[in-house]
């Protein structure tokens, strides 16, 4: 469970474009009738991405009509689940893995980084706006570690010096390259294969 | 070490690409309609013969699992649902499976919902590994255009639609109650069982839920025989297993090897040993976080299997290996993992939800040396109040680990933190001393 923080800035109004209503309907196709409300997850991610990264409270509301539930069992799934952002993040949402595999490969050096150049605090905007940053669960990648998902993408095999070079550009608007850091190929051992070594380069 | 073409997963470093085509070279697709031909007895016997366990922490044998399905249908249909909330700290196989051998995952897939007579399948991704979720997307939409799935799928006869549901960061949907809950749209709280999914499941209709894994393991073993991946691995321990080796390595990775390899051939020959050598390593967790720590002489012979780590009082889990090396503070290492916990229990069962949060703070105190000799003895006591007392097995994948570091570093624990109870020195002071334990005669007894 984990702690919501919503956002007291409100807009009045949220419906989904034309695009995300499109989104929402091949959806909804997904699943029987009658079990539309299986949906409700798909439609906040829809709506998350709509409106720049975070839901509205407003949007909780259109999606309870949308699907015709209550709005507080909407409310419950958006606060249940940690990907749902309830309060604006920047475009640039950068979460740092922190749990035990990553930590003791040094996780809390990137966080310092991040608190060096975007923000001294978990969940604020950076001073030009457009990125923010936390810490989060494990993601995933515990062979990759530290690493780092910014939006979408994994960012993996990091150390100070490199982390410190992705947040420049993330700070910058652009987007780095993802993958990992080191140069290694996906989850191999680096330099150091002794299985389908003649599949290698095939 | 297993020999080369004995592995399943000969994509898992993405040599050779993970479209149909390359996929198709590899074997995947090349008989499935003969397969399923052979009837759904023959698939369930094979999986029973080849004694599978299920690849996603628990090992419950696959094939039985099948079995519990009803043999016909009736007015409810039947559900099948793949695990791929991939989130056990230390695990990241099935993201390589995911991303590199989707059409494995696929064809599995159709095979089990065939022997399971389900027309629907659902897969639960987690919501992270979103960039894994188009690449498995891609996948489903070459197999539709192939007919390798959907409408007579593959020529088999059997329809099969399957769908990508994503979920959305929460840890407990990889227990399968919790996942059925969130395919269903509510918070993913887990379920009473019985009854089991099996009978009751998503939408209130018999389903079968299977670790990614598991089900994508399964088109080879019924193409290259049960009796070739029984031969593998230890009775009752069969087969083949991708182990992630994490933590103080000096060459981290995933790779493929038997059931039942030496862990230290694991992490010496695979993972390029110990960082700062062997005689560094200060404990190693076997199996994904919830599995209690293997000390460096247990560690020294043990080997990965099911039932060695039982013995051991650990468990294989999800085969997520974290080396933990002398250079990190081991109670600071399960402060973190306790922390882990506390933010994902799902909050239903009052033990796990308040007992994880214990343990959390009283681990962090212990990690700075402010916890009294007597926590120590209290905080086994919260252990052994959650376990056991929990609706799914959060509980226990949440005590155990704690569990497992009592069990191996009290002694360590009890050195920094050797201090007499606050109750002693401040039994004056109401603040400062936990009233409940003013109201135990003993309590004021001790001091």
């Amino acid at each position: 469970m984990s702690l919501k923080k919503i956002s007291k800035d409100q807009p009045d109004k949220f419906e989904f474009d034309q695009q995300s209503l499109e989104a929402a309907k091949k959806i909804l196709s997904n699943y029987p009738k009658g079990k539309e409300k299986s949906a409700v997850m798909a439609l906040l991610y829809i709506a998350q991405r709509q409106n720049n990264n975070w839901i509205p409270l407003s949007a909780i509301k259109y999606i309870a009509k949308f699907l015709n539930m209550p709005y507080i069992k909407v409310y419950e799934v958006a606060t249940f689940y940690s990907m749902y952002n309830l309060s604006p993040v920047g475009n640039f949402h950068v979460q740092i893995c922190t749990t035990t595999p990553c930590m003791i490969r040094g996780a809390y050096k990137i966080v310092d980084v991040c608190k060096k150049k975007i923000s001294e605090k978990e969940n604020v905007l950076s001073e030009n706006g457009n990125c923010s940053w936390t810490e989060v669960e494990c993601l995933g990648a515990c062979i990759n570690a530290p690493m780092m998902q910014i939006n979408n993408d994994y960012y993996e095999d990091l150390d100070i010096r490199q982390s410190e070079k992705i947040i420049d550009e993330v700070l910058l608007g652009k987007k780095p390259k993802p993958g990992s850091y080191r140069g290694r190929i996906n989850s191999e051992p680096e330099n150091n294969r002794k299985t389908l070594l003649d599949l290698k380069n095939a | 070490m297993l020999k080369d073409e004995d592995r399943i997963f000969k994509n898992l470093y993405n040599d050779l690409g993970a479209d149909l085509n390359s996929s198709k070279k590899r074997g995947d697709w090349t008989n499935t309609k003969d397969l399923c031909e052979k009837g759904r007895d023959w698939i369930i016997d094979e999986i029973k013969k080849s004694e599978l366990r299920g690849r996603g922490g628990a090992g419950f044998p696959t094939g039985l699992k099948w079995s519990f399905a009803p043999k016909e249908v009736g007015s409810r249909p039947h559900y099948l649902v793949i695990n791929a909330d991939e989130s056990e700290p230390g695990t990241c196989k099935d993201r390589d499976i995911l991303r590199f051998e989707p059409h494995k995952l696929l064809e599995g897939c159709l095979i089990a919902a065939y022997a399971v007579n389900s027309h629907k399948c659902y897969i639960y991704l987690r919501g992270e590994y979103y960039n894994e979720g188009i690449e498995l997307q891609k996948a489903i939409d070459e197999a539709y255009k192939n007919n390798l799935i959907g409408k007579n799928a593959s020529g088999t006869g059997w329809d099969l639609d399957i769908y990508i549901h994503y979920g959305a960061g929460a840890y407990i949907c990889g227990e399968e109650t919790a996942l059925l809950e969130s395919i269903e749209g509510n918070k993913g709280q887990p379920r009473l069982k019985p009854p089991f999914p099996a009978l009751v499941g998503l939408y209130g209709c018999p389903t079968i839920v299977n670790n990614v894994e598991t089900v994508s393991v399964v088109p080879t073993i019924l193409r290259k025989g049960s009796k070739w991946f029984a031969s593998l691995g230890k009775p009752k321990n069969t087969g083949t297993k991708i182990f992630c080796i994490s933590g103080n390595v000096n060459k981290p990775c995933n790779v493929e090897e038997e059931m039942g390899v030496p862990l230290k051939d694991l992490i010496e020959t695979h993972a390029g040993g110990v960082v700062g050598g062997w005689e560094n390593l200060q404990a190693v967790i076997p199996g994904g976080s919830s599995m209690p720590l293997l000390n460096k002489e247990i560690s020294e012979k043990i080997t990965m299997d099911f039932d060695s780590l039982v013995e051991n009082k650990s468990g294989l889990g999800t085969a997520g290996i974290v080396v933990i090396n002398k250079d990190q503070d081991i109670i600071k290492c399960f402060a973190r993992i306790a922390r882990f916990y506390k933010h994902e229990s799902c909050g239903q069962c009052t033990p796990c939800r308040e007992g994880s949060g214990w343990m959390w703070r009283i681990l962090e105190r212990m990690a700075k040396g402010e916890a009294s000799r007597e926590e120590v003895e209290m905080l086994f006591d919260v252990t052994k109040q959650i376990e056991g007392h929990t609706i799914c097995a959060f509980g226990e994948g949440s005590a155990w680990p704690v569990q497992g570091l009592l069990r191996n570093f009290k002694k360590e624990i009890i050195k920094r933190n050797n201090f007499d109870p606050l109750i002693k020195s401040n039994k004056d002071i109401p603040y400062l001393v936990d009233q409940h334990l003013l109201e135990k005669d003993n309590a004021q007894n001790k001091s």
